[in-house]
């Protein structure tokens, strides 16, 4: 069953790595980070917003997605929201299965549709003061078109 | 029904939601649209950028022709900069 939540809260890696080890032969990771700095400047923080009614739905179709078509045993995404700090973790998608090859490439496909598919916005508070909303980037729209079945 | 704006288009049209009742001809997401537009100036600017504009229908991903028939909750929002 896989786990999806949405969090103020910092998640506890080791934790929730273990928790996916059950009954598996691999368990494959990715957190994001707030980067410090943005368009060439420091960043204060980054705000993160969501459409509460959407989230965990999208959340767990993907996560349900990952786990028939690579048959894992688990998997995990959990998302933060509100203001981070740089150095702060923001997401974790993590896989596990038999092999490491299901559990490598399920994660890699939790983070690239989640980027696409889950209804979180970014906002970026650089240390001149403004105020930016991160565009979307074309990159990631590719990257999940890449798992196209 | 229940109209909700997110990330910059809550900014611009200076609230997050509002609750409408659109009149008979409007029977899609397209003319929604174009009948939430005509409702201000700040409507008008941030709902004419409609290649940078995704909208949902009940949580569900809509384009124009989708029908708004019974529906409760219509979000507009950018696309999603998650992850």
């Amino acid at each position: 069953m896989p786990l999806i939540r949405v969090s103020l809260e910092d998640f506890d890696v080791a934790n929730e790595l273990s928790r996916l080890q059950v009954n598996a032969g691999a368990v494959a990771s990715f957190i994001g980070i707030v980067r410090g700095d943005s368009h060439g400047m420091a960043l204060r923080s980054m705000t993160l917003e969501h459409y509460p009614a959407m989230t965990e739905h999208a959340l767990a179709e993907i996560a349900n997605r990952a786990m028939q078509r690579w048959n894992l045993t688990d998997c995990t995404i959990i998302h933060r929201i509100g203001r981070l700090k740089p150095g702060a973790r923001i997401v974790l998608a993590a896989a596990a299965g038999a092999h490491r090859k299901a559990a490598l490439e399920a994660t890699t496909f939790l983070i690239d549709w989640l980027k696409t598919d889950a209804p979180f916005w970014k906002r970026e508070e650089l240390s001149s003061g403004e105020s930016v909303w991160v565009a979307r980037n074309a990159e990631d729209d590719e990257a999940r078109a890449r798992w196209a079945e | 029904m229940k109209i909700l704006y997110f990330a910059w288009l809550r900014e611009q049209i200076g609230h997050a939601e509002e609750d409408v009742i659109p009149p008979p001809h409007v029977t899609t997401v397209g003319a929604l649209t174009e009948w939430l537009a005509s409702s201000s100036p700040a409507h008008r600017k941030a709902l004419t950028k409609r290649d940078s504009l995704k909208v949902a229908v009940d949580q569900t991903f809509a384009r124009d022709d989708t029908s708004i028939a019974g529906a409760r909750e219509i979000a507009y929002f950018p696309p999603f900069t998650g992850g």
